[in-house]
């Protein structure tokens, strides 16, 4: 039996709204991220997939605030850590992709430069060592001309490239995690693809877990091994990817996948009216009071 | 067959941007649409799919009025709109409409929803009672409540901000609509309604639809025909399934290619574009499969549109 890489053990975060009281967000939710898993998050706006993610990077924005739960990394209670201790494990071993890597990136600093920081501040290497494995780094992520490259500024760099730039700075310290939230809303279609299968290649690769957060539900099938759908902060299902998508076992599961476009549906289906939740399920209050989580025993597919 | 209500031909668009040089010398041209054709039957919904800055929202525009063309001619119901002899922005706003991808930002804040669609009916001189039932029917037809009409945009969530934008295209009853991006900024269940809606209105008014979009799963989802457009040109374009099932230019098979679909993710479904690599006719080949960035200053390698089959069209070039 394998240990968990994270766990997040009944997770409650909530809004304070005056009055000692608090709205919920996240109403109670557990995951485990094994060792060199990629596991995915979704859920539409608001389901509480993001603000998950802020937790277990220690970067929830006041006034939101972690209620009760614990989220264990290599089986430290990251609650419990000092912002000086968490500051030390984010970049080092935990690591994040954002959606906007023009937000993300500093637009007064090459990228190079941006990227030895990562190397000074984490393995006290000189920058200029930094710099010459900054260099590597670009090259790792298949950027074309990386010593040109690490010289250019983030506004000369196209949004494929900047994404690829934040990637290689997420991996530069082989992180044991990577949170990629939304990593590729942004992006074209095709480049989407080729960042997508960059993310897969090099984490399988260093053998880094990653936990996907998405709205999409094809990033995440063809992404992850594990899938959990949150509606409303919570997690209302969690099984392997392919069971999920075969056999949705959760009503608002169900709802999402009839409500996708799917390509080749037409063909099979001729042209047909996409399922509304609204209308199959009209009180959406009773999703969150039934949950599937299948067991990891079974039914793995690796 | 009836004729086309709107009859593209060979639209070209070219922006001119000044150089660096002193007093803007070293002046570039910008090849924006080049050599677009198309027509749209009454009724039908045809898509314009590409990657940003392939020309698709620029060829929105035009058909729209709303940015001239370099060259070329743009008819409704056989009348060009575009050139010397055009008709008014006023006699044109009833025969084409436009739905924008953020309602949030093409709604005026401070009107409320009532008082945004009466505006174009009191430019084309409807007011009073018949104003306030043609209103009130088009707020059904969208599914919003006569009551939410005496709201202001910020109190709707994107969905029905997204409602809103539609019957603010179609109160003037328009023939035309052109969809910019209409359910990318959706969540997923929301989007599916607007899908259904976008499809209930088009058969309930006879709507003619003009999409842009970068989603391929929702365009093979409402198209009828589809244009595959790649650097200011149309690359690949026929009926839906002829693109969807039986793609022949490598940047269309590209596209689909990759499109994050559960199912081919899972190899529950076979893509297309999995079965034998399409052979070019004779005599040609195809051009690129759109991997490289094409230099957008200088004028698209010399091809051609060829026919490969009854409405299916490939751009191929001489080999």
């Amino acid at each position: 039996m394998t240990v968990p890489l994270l766990e997040v053990k009944d997770l409650h975060v909530g809004l304070p709204i005056g009055g000692g009281q608090t709205y919920p967000i996240l109403k109670g939710v557990s995951f485990q991220i094994m060792p060199g898993e990629a596991f995915g998050l979704v859920g539409e706006s608001g389901s509480g997939k993001s603000v998950t993610s802020l937790a277990a990077m220690g970067l929830l924005k006041k006034p939101l605030r972690t209620t009760a739960g614990q989220i264990l990394f290599h089986g430290r209670d990251l609650l419990k850590l000092s912002r000086r201790e968490m500051r030390k494990l984010r970049g080092d071993r935990i690591a994040m992709i954002f959606q906007e890597p023009m937000t993300a990136l500093n637009p007064l600093a090459t990228v190079g430069r941006q990227i030895a920081e990562m190397f000074y501040l984490h393995q006290g290497k000189s920058w200029a060592e930094g710099e010459k494995l900054a260099v590597e780094a670009l090259a790792n992520v298949r950027v074309p001309n990386p010593d040109r490259r690490a010289k250019n500024y983030p506004h000369q760099m196209s949004g494929g490239l900047r994404q690829r730039v934040m990637i290689a700075m997420a991996l530069a310290c082989d992180p044991d995690l990577l949170i990629a939230d939304e990593p590729t809303t942004a992006l074209d279609v095709t480049v989407q693809a080729e960042v997508l299968r960059l993310i897969k290649e090099l984490c399988t690769e260093r053998g880094t877990a990653v936990l996907f957060i998405s709205h999409d539900l094809g990033v995440i099938a063809s992404t992850c091994q594990r899938v959990g759908v949150m509606y409303s902060g919570v997690l209302v299902e969690e099984n392997w990817t392919e069971a999920l998508f075969t056999d949705p076992r959760h009503e608002y599961t169900r709802g999402l996948l009839g409500a996708l476009p799917r390509l080749g549906s037409r063909s099979t289906q001729g042209r047909h009216r996409l399922v509304d939740i609204d209308s199959i399920i009209p009180d959406r209050s009773i999703l969150t009071q039934t949950r599937f989580i299948s067991p990891r025993g079974e039914g793995a597919s690796a | 067959m009836s004729a086309p209500i709107l009859e593209v031909d060979d639209l070209h668009v070219r922006f001119p941007i000044s150089g660096r040089g002193i007093l803007g010398a070293g002046k570039r041209t910008l090849y924006a649409v080049t050599g677009v054709s198309f027509s749209l039957a009454k009724g039908e919904c045809l898509s314009i799919v590409g990657e940003s800055g392939c020309g698709k929202s620029t060829t929105a525009l035009s058909i729209m009025g709303l940015q001239e063309p370099t060259e070329g001619t743009i008819r409704f119901r056989g009348k060009p709109i575009t050139g010397p002899g055009a008709p008014s922005r006023m006699a044109r706003a009833k025969a084409a409409q436009m739905v924008f991808q953020d309602p949030y930002a093409s709604l005026n804040p401070r009107q409320t929803v009532n008082a945004s669609l009466a505006q174009p009916l009191k430019l084309h001189g409807i007011a009073g009672s018949e104003a306030t039932d043609r209103i009130a029917a088009m707020l059904r037809s969208v599914g919003l409540t006569a009551e939410q009409g005496r709201r202001y945009p910020h109190e709707f969530s994107g969905g029905q901000r997204q409602r809103i934008g539609i019957a603010r295209a179609l109160i003037l009853e328009p023939e035309i609509v052109v969809l910019d991006e209409p359910v990318s900024a959706l969540d997923v269940s929301i989007r599916a309604q607007i899908i259904n809606l976008l499809q209930d209105l088009q058969e309930q008014f006879g709507l003619s639809y003009v999409m842009i979009s970068h989603d391929l799963s929702v365009v093979e989802h409402m198209s009828d025909r589809v244009l595959v457009m790649f650097f200011s040109q149309i690359v690949e374009q026929g009926g839906w399934g002829e693109i969807f099932e039986n793609p022949q230019h490598p940047y269309t098979r590209r596209l689909i290619d990759a499109i994050p679909d559960p199912d081919a993710a899972l190899g529950r479904a076979r893509k297309a574009t999995e079965k034998v690599h399409p052979v070019p006719p004779p005599g040609w080949r195809f051009s690129s499969d759109g991997s490289v960035a094409p230099d957008v200053f200088s004028p698209p390698e010399a091809s051609e549109l060829v026919d490969i089959g009854p409405d299916h069209k490939v751009r191929l070039l001489r080999a």
